[in-house]
């Protein structure tokens, strides 16, 4: 058990230690990929663990992302209009922009919108045992009202340009290396974090309702527990993660569109989770980081066909590892086990691994 | 001891897919110990000099922005031809933008701070634009972007070679009030250069006595339009003034050929459609329609036949060219005359000689305005023949001087 956690604590170390070995732009890319990461896990919480493949996190990503980024947008205003409106022939800043003129509550906002969404559009559809396929349409379909009216509303919204050209955070200026190593590392302990409680999460009562509610929803029901109460809960806390990734994406990336909160980008972040593994949390994350590293990677490699060599990762990935790359490391694990112990000399000890 | 063995047989597994992980963000931590983390500058040492091409060669873009690639390309080659830039031949880093904006930001910044390029030539849509903005605000990069846009932006670090509004869409209008007709319906793309273009065209009509029968927005992609085509009819408006991007174009006209309106019915000027559009949407249903730009393929200037044929030589006799396409290839011509004139490649200097240098572009000159670096454009109407090809049918006679925020026009007081 100590041993499993040293392997944690050293890709954490890792990862904190990044200013020291990866150059500025490099820094900046990983930092992007962890807030993916963040994503991913909260993805692997309802899916790999609960069991509901929800296909539009991509709204909750964007709602934490817009958030925060009102926050910056006014403040790069200074107190005059931010620059779209001024060209969108806007004359007064809208009323439901104005409290985001303060950081505390922009940064809550982009927690608790999007949990506060989550938990409503939860317990519409759970209530009413809606699930499989059909839960993950309505996600869809979520996402297509939310990218439709954020395109529409281009007065208010910044339109398909969304929101950019920020300049600083809190009287920080963003174009400092050393603010952006500062985000970077905030973006590595919250990641850290996250992964705790999510861990914590798992492993405790709660987290064997949210595994049997996706072996067997209706003997959950059966045996007293209320599903949906679990349901909601866990959906909402998968949409926080996603909406505080997107606050730590806009604070790094320093833009925030509808095209990221879209059908693709939505169905891209469950892919991480797949080719990473969805049982394993870990996974969930490495997959966040091995996809995007293997995109920047390829695309910077081989501009003209690196999509193809996106496809066939994914295509590899899908037939030959089902249940992703850490899966696919657990279940051959088991088997050299196996085949060891079929040597004569199991000893107890070997069922505890799982 | 036989537990221990298999647990660090495990992590050593994912402990190597970490270490992968963090090679392949890191691209290798040796090259990362080379790579300079102080501030970027253009990397000059040595007889080549490097330069950013920065489009879409995936996604939904790349159709257009894969040919924008191949005129900045040409045009690298033949200046590296005849000598180079200051001595030094011109070195292209082509990266990709996928069609997707944080993309185009993270590929501007690895252009700036990694590969330390002298200047990057690219975008398309103008929220690509948009994301790489800061990125060279901040890194005092330098952006060429050459396709025409909605105006309302001049950045210190981004040079536009393609027409702002008053070099297309304000003298289109005019010139359909003078000869098709008063009333207009305005359709376009649901994004940000359909619906500020027709605010401005909106405020146009008002201070020119036109009148407005209509305005719908459909959003991109949208292939079905026969609610908007029965509107059309109840509205009989005399022209139609296009701002629809892409696919929807071939949906649109065709509809429209099916209901039965054709060009002499009502006429519709698009301000998307190239030759290389028309190829898509098919000549037929677009015959007798207009376009307004500032270059045509059919453009009668002695560059523009050299430039025509240099391009088909190099990238087939099937390919076209069109004003994006020339002004993606000015952009290369422009930013090495403004180097050679500052005698350096240092951003700040190329942007203060970069003021009023001409270059006699396929589709007629075009200097740079120093103050708000658009470019001076000579405005065109065309008409679209069967061929696929465009039919002059109006010009401004000369270039036109540059108003990105429209300051000269009494009517677009309130838009800005």
């Amino acid at each position: 058990m100590d041993k499993k956690k040293l392997g944690y604590w050293l890709f954490f170390i890792a990862l904190f230690l990044g200013p020291l070995y990866l150059t500025e732009f490099r820094l900046a890319l990983l930092g992007k990929f962890l807030c993916f990461a963040l994503v991913a896990l909260g993805i692997c919480l309802i899916w790999g663990y609960t069991g509901i493949l929800s296909l539009g996190h991509g709204v909750y990503f964007g709602l934490g992302a817009y958030c925060t980024a009102m926050y910056l947008k006014l403040e790069a205003a200074g107190g005059t209009l931010p620059d779209f409106m001024e060209w969108s022939g806007v004359t007064a800043l809208p009323a439901f922009w104005q409290p985001f003129s303060n950081p505390v509550f922009a940064l809550s906002a982009s927690l608790l919108i999007p949990a506060l969404l989550a938990a409503m559009l939860g317990f519409l559809t759970f209530k009413n045992r809606i699930k499989g396929v059909y839960f993950s349409l309505i996600s869809q379909a979520v996402v297509v009202v939310f990218v439709t009216l954020f395109v529409a509303k281009q007065d208010w919204t910044g339109g398909t340009n969304g929101l950019t050209n920020f300049t600083t955070f809190l009287g920080f200026s963003l174009a400092s290396p050393l603010v952006q190593i500062v985000l970077y590392l905030m973006t590595v302990l919250i990641l850290g974090a996250s992964f705790t409680l999510a861990a914590a999460l798992t492993k405790s009562r709660a987290g064997r309702v949210l595994s049997a509610v996706r072996d067997g929803e209706n003997r959950v029901r059966f045996l007293g527990f209320n599903p949906t109460s679990y349901k909601v809960f866990v959906y909402s806390l998968s949409a926080a993660l996603a909406g505080l990734a997107g606050t730590l994406f806009v604070l790094q990336v320093g833009l925030i569109s509808p095209a990221m909160m879209g059908i693709i980008p939505s169905i891209e972040m469950v892919l991480w989770v797949a080719v990473g593994g969805r049982y394993s949390l870990i996974g969930a994350v490495l997959g966040a980081i091995v996809v995007n590293s293997a995109k920047s990677f390829f695309s910077e490699s081989y501009p003209d066909i690196w999509s193809i060599f996106l496809g066939l990762l994914f295509i590899i990935v899908v037939m030959f590892l089902p249940n992703g790359i850490v899966g696919a490391v657990n279940s051959w694990n088991e088997k050299r086990v196996k085949s060891k112990r079929k040597g004569g000399t199991a000893d107890a000890a070997d069922s505890v691994v799982s | 001891m036989k537990g221990m063995k298999r647990f660090w047989g495990k992590q050593t597994v994912i402990a190597a897919v970490s270490a992968a992980a963090l090679a392949l963000s890191g691209c290798a931590a040796s090259s990362a110990l080379n790579e300079e983390k102080e501030k970027p500058a253009a990397n000059t040492e040595g007889d080549t000099v490097k330069v950013g091409v920065l489009h879409s060669l995936s996604g939904t873009m790349a159709i257009s922005e894969v040919s924008l690639r191949d005129a900045e390309l040409m045009a690298i080659e033949e200046i590296n031809a005849n000598g180079g830039v200051l001595g030094k031949q011109i070195e292209p880093v082509v990266e990709d933008g996928a069609s997707d904006w944080p993309t185009f930001a993270e590929k501007a910044k690895k252009l700036l701070q990694k590969d330390e390029v002298a200047t990057v030539f690219g975008g398309w849509t103008s929220a690509s634009r948009k994301a790489m903005l800061p990125v060279f605000e901040q890194n005092n990069g330098l952006l060429w972007y050459p396709v025409q846009y909605e105006g309302m932006e001049s950045s210190p670090n981004i040079f536009y070679t393609g027409a702002t509004t008053n070099q297309q869409i304000v003298p289109s209008v005019t010139w359909l009030l003078e000869n098709k007709g008063k009333s207009f319906f305005l359709i376009g793309s649901d994004y940000v250069f359909p619906r500020t273009a027709n605010k401005e065209i909106k405020a146009q009509l008002k201070a020119e006595g036109g009148t407005l029968a209509g305005e719908e927005y459909t959003p991109l992609g949208h292939t079905d339009y026969s609610t908007l085509i029965s509107k059309i009819k109840e509205k009989k408006p005399e022209v139609i003034y296009n701002t629809l991007n892409g696919d929807s174009n071939v949906a649109f006209f065709k509809q429209l050929k099916d209901a039965g309106i054709t060009a002499d019915d009502i006429t519709v000027l698009s301000v998307s459609i190239a030759e290389e559009e028309i190829r898509g949407i098919g000549t037929d249903i677009l015959t007798g329609h207009y376009a307004a730009w500032n270059y045509f393929q059919t453009t009668d200037t002695p560059e523009n036949k050299k430039f025509v044929a240099a391009y088909k030589k190099a990238y087939g006799d099937d390919r076209v060219t069109g004003d994006p396409i020339e002004a993606a290839y000015n952009a290369v011509y422009l930013w090495a005359a403004a180097v050679e004139k500052a005698g350096s490649f240092d951003v700040d200097a190329v942007k203060k000689a970069a003021g009023g240098i001409e270059f006699k572009a396929p589709g007629g000159t075009v200097t740079i305005d120093g103050d708000n670096q658009h470019t001076y454009k000579t405005a065109r109407i065309g008409e679209i023949q069967a061929a696929g090809q465009f039919k002059e049918v109006w010009n401004s006679g000369e270039p036109v001087k540059p108003d990105p925020y429209l300051e000269t026009y009494s009517w677009a007081e309130g838009l800005n």
